[in-house]
């Protein structure tokens, strides 16, 4: 499926999204709430199956944290983005997509690792690179005492 | 070692035994917290970020020429093309198309560094599993590739050959005269590989049907690269989303069904004959052009996202900016094929016994920088 395709099929899959033509790929945004039903969709259409998932990215975009997802599907050779938002930076919670790609396993331990975004349902969820005294550097508002570039 | 107990729910006569991080056949620093009864491996657990230098972190204070010089510190064995993965994706958001002879020489250094990276493969996985004349074998031919990045690009293996808008230099004149007498020299040599580990008889029995993943596995976990191959998941990006000159190359993905440690060792093998096909479609037709485009002193890019992938030596290398309209990143993450093919490592080792997880984990072939970044 073309980007024009995939909008429209987005659209009727998750009508609670807001959908837009990115430079590449189409990007779906969903509420937290909205987030594990539209991934599910995506992944069990046959029109789209979505069955890879390529990587997640976590944001820190001033007010908001949110998580980035790049989908892809191994049969119609087509990729789309996913997005989703939290406004509450004191302790964000996201639903786990462990129960659909097992993949997420890592990546979503790496987003809370470095933005302390929590995974509802991951199954174990440590930090993974860091021990538990670090702050998380890839937020915004992350004082680096270390780095001499920073400074 | 608290941390690891409270995550391995032990049960009667188990024990756990620290693989790493200072073990030979981590490759690096990989922790791997085994938990055993008798020598059979009940559990794996890879405990990483002893190498973490959080380069997405640096990225964001960096601009983007010097930014490639620390993608070459992530996957080391695949330095060019992590190079070519950042400068594809610059040149995408600005829309620069480059000339065919940067195309040209960028597939033939990639395919170069896939060999090296290949060869090396080959003799770890050799000394890992107790033959040591491999490793001599591999590093010798290796020193051959890594002449002929150094003559051109001035360093071995961190090469920072790419930048945006083309390559930091023109090619040393000898470039072609020693791919052709490289080519000539490893098709006589490649198959001494085969005589001494792929047809032995002992090296066969250890490694077939060990750690075996299947197809929808490999592709619900991610996998890339020859790990996802040897599963018969077609997931070359070379062939799938055409980069640089492979549009104009004729050249066969390999692909095995059986999706063990052996069938992941012989996608190596073979893919190295297919890069060496490339190479001679390429080596004598480098059209004549500019090495760069004129790029603007301080590199800005318009605000938006963007993705690039590319095949390294192990899988798939994304690479997604997030520009503000800056010279600096807003957000820059880089979707480390090791990273993701070290995730079902105790799906893969479980059941098999401690020796087999040192083969298991080397046919997995994982450079540990770039799984920490």
């Amino acid at each position: 499926m073309d980007n024009t395709q995939l909008a429209a099929a987005a659209a009727a899959l998750a009508p609670a999204s807001e959908i837009v033509q990115g430079k590449q790929f189409v990007e779906i945004s969903v509420s937290p709430g909205h987030l594990l039903s539209t991934a599910t969709a995506l992944k069990e259409n046959t029109e789209t199956r979505f069955d890879m998932l390529v990587c997640i990215t976590g944001m820190d975009w001033g007010k908001e944290l949110g998580v980035v997802y790049h989908l892809r599907s191994t049969e119609h050779n087509h990729m789309v983005v996913l997005k989703t938002r939290v406004s509450d930076r004191e302790n964000p919670e996201i639903d786990s997509l462990c129960p659909l790609w097992p993949a997420a396993d890592f990546h979503e331990r790496e987003v809370y690792d470095l933005l302390g975004i929590k995974f509802r349902g991951h199954p174990d969820l440590r930090r993974l690179f860091l021990d538990s005294t670090w702050g998380y550097p890839l937020r915004k508002d992350y004082k680096d005492d270390i780095n001499i570039l920073a400074r | 070692m608290e941390e690891a107990v409270i995550n391995l729910p032990l049960e009667e006569e188990e024990y756990i035994i620290n693989m790493g991080p200072q073990h030979p056949s981590t490759h690096g620093v990989l922790r791997l917290v085994v938990s055993l009864r008798g020598e059979m491996v009940q559990n794996v657990q890879p405990h990483i970020g002893y190498v973490h230098r959080g380069i997405e972190k640096m990225c964001e204070s960096l601009t983007y020429p010097q930014i490639i010089h620390l993608t070459d510190r992530m996957d080391y064995l695949s330095a060019h093309i992590n190079n070519e993965a950042v400068s594809l994706a610059v040149e995408k958001a600005l829309g620069i198309e480059v000339s065919d002879r940067v195309k040209y020489i960028r597939t033939i250094l990639s395919e170069l560094t896939r060999i090296q990276s290949h060869q090396l493969f080959w003799a770890t996985y050799g000394m890992d599993l107790g033959g040591l004349t491999c490793f001599f074998y591999g590093l010798r031919d290796r020193e051959l590739i890594l002449d002929i990045f150094e003559e051109t690009c001035g360093g071995r293996m961190i090469v920072s050959y790419n930048c945006p808008g083309g390559l930091m230099n023109d090619i040393h004149p000898n470039f072609q005269k020693r791919i052709k007498e490289f080519i000539k020299y490893f098709r006589k040599t490649l198959p001494e590989y085969d005589r001494l580990l792929t047809g032995n008889v002992i090296f066969q029995e250890r490694v077939k049907g060990l750690g075996t993943i299947n197809r929808e596995d490999a592709i619900a976990w991610g996998l890339t690269g020859p790990v996802g191959r040897a599963s018969g998941f077609s997931c070359d990006i070379r062939k799938h989303n055409p980069y640089s000159a492979y549009d104009k190359v004729t050249f066969r993905e390999i692909l095995y069904d059986e999706g063990d440690s052996l069938h992941r060792y012989k996608v190596r093998m073979d893919e190295m004959w297919e890069s060496m096909n490339i190479l001679e479609q390429l080596v004598d037709n480098i059209p004549e052009g500019p090495y760069a485009e004129k790029m603007k002193p301080v590199i800005k890019l318009p605000e938006g996202e963007y993705w690039q992938s590319v095949e390294t030596a192990r899988g798939e290398l994304g690479v997604y900016i997030v520009s503000d309209g800056n010279k600096n990143p807003f957000r820059m993450k880089f979707r480390s094929p090791n990273f993701v093919n070290l995730a079902p490592l105790n799906l893969l080792a479980k059941g098999f016994k401690i020796a087999d997880l040192v083969a298991i984990n080397g046919s997995l072939d994982l450079v540990i920088p770039d799984i920490d970044r």
